[in-house]
């Protein structure tokens, strides 16, 4: 078997000459190569890092913008309830003055109406006592007799108090 | 040299023969030696030209060369630690790189296969063995002697372990060195005989040729068992080599 021929001297040049030659891929490797390969997969793995991260900020940009929205809708809304709320009391103050003012219209005027009625009823009164007065005068000047004024006047006064009671 | 003179001469491919004319035979430069530059060679020449676009999205080559670089990272970073293996990746890397292209280019036609020489196999088996004894004595002084005498052991049974632990210990390169050896010249010995054989019915009259199919289509199935081979030897080398540089980081 050729290889373990020892006594052949190209044996041993080719060991000297495995280690110069595998020395020499082991230098060129580490000066050379495997930086290159180690800087390119660092290189990405960086940047796959950043992309991560930068999709990370930018999904709590959103999250904050968001939770920011969802305030504002819900402090419009309030306002809105609020607003709505005053309106609603406004209008209803409003309604219940006006509603109380025609109250007290209507009342002074039913109160004004009453005692008009009143007075034309006193009047009207005043004036059926004369009437009476004078027919009573007249039926008993018709019936000859000269009636007297006075007696007249207290016997209509007695009728029409009896009327009344 | 397939049959010369009707005999199987299947151990001629693994002679020695010197290149380059008389500066070769000067230097004792060898088809073998020549063979190692053409694998550095072509290692160095993939590494660089799959880098040279250093492309965030790689192509075929530089994909190629990542992975490998990558597979070689967590094999020792898996046997030796992530941190501490740091510093023994480019060491592993040469060593897989060197022994499965010298291997891959020995199936070849024509192509010598220097990873079926033993002088080869046990000088890079030997390199490993030196690494790891260097890395243990830098790294745990004196104390790496206790590797050869577990604590706790019965103190009785030290004549038997420590013999038996410095002789595991010595064997390593000399199981690693044989293993890849062994391996490279038992597929190669048997292509040769087998192409030897097409060769030799091929010559056996009007039916020859037909009954020369068998071995030829034996050859073509033990080629494809040797690529297997080639990268399961340079991966057993690596796996090995990590192991040891674990035992010698990590004492046990």
């Amino acid at each position: 078997m050729p290889q373990l021929d020892f006594g052949n001297p190209l044996i041993i040049a080719q060991i000297v000459w495995l280690l110069i030659i595998f020395g020499a891929l082991y230098y060129m490797l580490t000066a050379y190569a495997l930086p290159r390969v180690e800087g390119v997969l660092e290189e990405r793995a960086a940047r796959i890092a950043a992309d991560l991260e930068a999709a990370q900020a930018a999904k709590s940009e959103a999250d904050a913008a968001m939770a920011a929205h969802r305030e504002a809708t819900a402090k419009a809304r309030a306002e809105a309830q609020s607003a709505i709320a005053a309106a609603m009391q406004q209008a209803q103050a409003e309604a219940a003055k006006r509603s109380e003012e025609l109250n007290a219209r209507l009342a002074r005027q039913i109160d004004e109406a009453e005692a008009r009625i009143a007075t034309a009823r006193d009047q009207a009164m005043g004036a059926l006592r004369q009437v009476s007065a004078e027919t009573t005068t007249s039926l008993v000047a018709k019936l000859g007799a000269k009636a007297d004024a006075k007696a007249v006047d207290a016997a209509v006064d007695r009728a029409l108090a009896a009327r009344a009671a | 040299m397939a049959a010369e003179g009707k005999t199987i001469d299947a151990l001629g491919q693994f002679e020695l023969k010197t290149v380059l004319g008389p500066i070769g035979e000067a230097v004792g430069f060898t088809q073998s030696s020549a063979h190692m530059l053409l694998a550095v060679g072509i290692i160095i020449g993939t590494i660089m030209i799959g880098m040279s676009r250093r492309a965030v999205v790689p192509g075929r080559l530089q994909s190629l060369t990542e992975s490998l670089y990558e597979f070689i990272a967590d094999l020792v970073g898996n046997q030796v630690g992530q941190h501490e293996g740091r510093r023994f990746v480019p060491f592993v890397f040469a060593l897989f790189t060197f022994i499965l292209v010298g291997n891959l280019l020995g199936l070849l036609p024509y192509a010598f296969t220097f990873t079926s020489h033993i002088a080869v196999t046990f000088t890079l088996a030997f390199i490993v063995f030196v690494l790891i004894t260097v890395v243990a004595f830098a790294l745990h002084g004196k104390k790496f002697f206790g590797y050869f005498f577990p604590e706790g052991a019965p103190i009785w049974l030290a004549p038997i372990i420590i013999p038996v632990e410095v002789i595991s210990y010595l064997s390593r390169p000399v199981s690693l060195a044989i293993r890849l050896f062994a391996n490279m010249t038992a597929g190669h010995v048997l292509l040769k005989v087998f192409a030897t054989f097409v060769v030799l019915l091929g010559g056996l009259g009007a039916v020859g040729p037909f009954i020369a199919i068998l071995p030829l289509a034996t050859n073509v199935a033990i080629v494809g068992f040797e690529i297997l081979v080639a990268l399961l030897q340079a991966y057993v080398f690596a796996i090995l080599t990590s192991i040891y540089l674990h035992d010698a980081v990590h004492l046990h």
